[in-house]
């Protein structure tokens, strides 16, 4: 994995030139990638796989390469989404699928928990949420049930090998920031398609130091700057929380975007960050939480792959520690995985949560996507979710602020929008 | 390829709709646990109620930047075919929704200057030229779209495509 790539390749041309079989690839052209790991859940699979795969009397190329996870219509609520998750777990026993993870939490944290996601892989996902692997050196992302068919029968997938936009943090986040924050700031910036569906790299100082769920949050939220991926290079950081979770992993050195390679660099100063919050209706309308002293919350959600994993649960706790909600205020969690809940259960976090006020809720997608919870209508809402496009999380006429965990858990002591830095001592 | 001269002879109708239309609004989080038949009359209610119920078959959308962007969910583009839409055209797209979108048979035209159309006016398609032009006769061009998109198009998506293929080998 030492061979030098003549010209110069950043590392999403790596990523794609090993799995188009290729010594380099060039940016721009369309080439066809062999899929290392295709995952889907309840929502975007069997239910819309099942039928396009029995009229064609097609198999699955490879089932040691699926993960099925059910976790968006879940806990079922319905006979709608009983039949949809019957549909999963029938398909699933049929099929003889080797993983599944049924009700256990959020697809993107679950992949990479049970070992699925490892540097250097190609990999795709039933979601747009899916770029969460880059976090890994995955080449990552989501594409819809159609190409999902074509993966699961060929083992394929074609690519335009993108530009590499690198995002350039310098410094260090000062106490009371998080990736959140970053990529809060960013989106503000460049908007939602400001990735463009080119590659983003994350790299600088403050990323290096970023926890590896800190790390998939940034990956997680590429998507909601268009990006098709967000990577980060793998590092002594990935190698030890992939080995804690039985993955060995090779040499990493040649996972990175070599010098001399042609990027688009954007730098930041994350020292001189303030904590970041995203205004109705979309991701993109980002200002300082300075701007929103004003507004009132009713309900705060702490939920989602992007904002309920262990470290999210932990900064909320930080804040919350010794202290109730505002009277009327709601407080909802649902943890992203049932690991990060036990882990979050052993060191007394959820204990905080809970003497705060909080209602704990199913591990799963639940009120996010609108799927499931219950978000009331004309609530203003801070949530520590991907995104707040009109209607998203069930009520159309819900006004919902997005933010980190420790920026809604702060919003939830004052019942106003709150800067946590002034509750963290 | 023969369809292309009577795509290029057609008149399309118009419905014009702003920047950011995302898929939540396309395919409603609230209805996406039914079929396509009962998302479709919910598709961009929330900016545009009576849309799903008057849009006709051969209709075309006219967007501004950004279309398609958020989830992966393909229903999003599923609905505007249901609902018989030819094509949409707008300056930008969100890049996983290009990519359902042609994989259900659903053309995308990228026309930097889709703002200079009309709610409401007839168009006509060139793919071969790739170029859409206003009822006052004036030719917007688009940007080239692969040859494999295009002829994924054609055959109405991709699962027609692989249905085609294995039926071959069959």
């Amino acid at each position: 994995m030492t061979t030098p790539h003549n010209p110069p390749h950043t590392l999403a041309q790596k990523l794609i030139a090993r799995a188009a079989g290729r010594p380099h690839v060039d940016v721009g052209e369309i080439v066809n990638c062999q899929v290392d790991l295709a995952m889907f859940h309840d929502s975007s699979g069997p239910r819309r796989l099942k039928p396009m795969l029995e009229e064609l009397g097609a198999t699955i190329w490879d089932k040691s390469r699926i993960v099925l996870v059910m976790d968006h219509y879940v806990p079922e609520q319905d006979d709608e989404s009983r039949r949809i998750v019957r549909i999963a777990r029938d398909w699933a026993r049929e099929q003889n699928l080797p993983h599944v993870y049924d009700s256990i939490g959020i697809c993107h944290v679950v992949l990479p928990q049970k070992g699925h996601i490892r540097p250097g892989l190609f990999c795709v996902g039933g979601d747009s949420h899916s770029p969460t692997g880059g976090a890994f050196g995955t080449y990552m992302f989501g594409i819809g049930a159609t190409e999902m068919l074509g993966v699961v029968v060929t083992g394929q997938l074609w690519v335009r090998v993108p530009q590499t936009l690198r995002m350039v943090w310098n410094n260090q986040l000062p106490a009371g920031l998080t990736a959140k924050d970053m990529m809060l700031h960013m989106i503000g910036r460049f908007g939602m398609n400001g990735g463009q569906y080119q590659a983003v790299e994350f790299c600088g100082a403050a990323v290096q130091a970023l926890s590896m769920q800190e790390r998939m949050t940034m990956s997680n939220m590429s998507a909601e700057m268009g990006a098709q991926v967000g990577l980060i290079a793998p590092d002594e950081t990935t190698r030890a929380w992939l080995a804690e979770r039985g993955v060995a992993v090779n040499d990493l050195s040649d996972w990175c975007t070599d010098p001399g390679a042609t990027t688009v660099d954007q730098v930041f100063d994350a020292a001189t960050l303030s904590p970041q919050v995203a205004a109705p209706h979309s991701p993109a309308n980002t200002r300082g939480v300075e701007s929103f002293a004003e507004v009132a919350v009713q309900v705060a959600y702490i939920g989602a792959c992007t904002g309920a994993k262990l470290d999210d649960l932990r900064a909320a706790a930080r804040v919350l520690r010794g202290h109730t909600v505002a009277s009327g205020m709601r407080l909802m969690v649902a943890p992203a995985s049932q690991h990060d809940q036990e882990q979050a259960e052993l060191e007394g976090v959820m204990g905080v949560l809970r003497d705060a006020g909080a209602e704990v809720l199913p591990t799963a997608c639940g009120a996010c996507s609108g799927y499931g919870g219950s978000i009331p209508d004309g609530a203003n809402v801070i949530a520590t979710t991907a995104r707040n496009f009109k209607g998203r999380m069930g009520s159309a006429t819900a006004q919902v602020y997005l933010a980190s965990p420790y920026t809604v858990a702060a919003s939830a002591l004052r019942g106003r929008i709150t800067d946590p830095r002034e509750m963290l001592q | 390829m023969n369809g292309q001269m009577a795509i290029a002879a057609a008149q399309h109708r118009v419905w014009k709709f702003g920047d950011d239309i995302d898929t939540d609004v396309l395919a409603p989080g609230a209805y996406m646990k039914l079929g396509i038949d009962g998302i479709a009359p919910h598709c961009l209610e929330a900016v545009r109620p009576e849309f799903a119920a008057q849009v006709g078959p051969g209709d075309v959308l006219v967007a501004g930047v950004n279309f398609g962007i958020g989830s992966s969910r393909e229903q999003a583009a599923d609905a505007l075919v249901y609902l018989g839409v030819r094509a949409v055209i707008a300056p930008s797209y969100s890049g996983l929704y290009f990519r359902n979108a042609f994989n259900l048979g659903l053309l995308l035209l990228t026309c930097a200057r889709a703002g200079e159309l009309a709610d409401g006016e007839t168009v006509t398609l060139d793919l071969r030229a790739l170029t859409v032009t206003s009822a006052a006769g004036v030719s917007l061009p688009c940007e080239p779209i692969p040859e494999f998109l295009l002829d994924m198009v054609a055959a109405g998506g991709l699962l027609n495509q692989l249905r085609q293929r294995m039926g071959a080998s069959r």
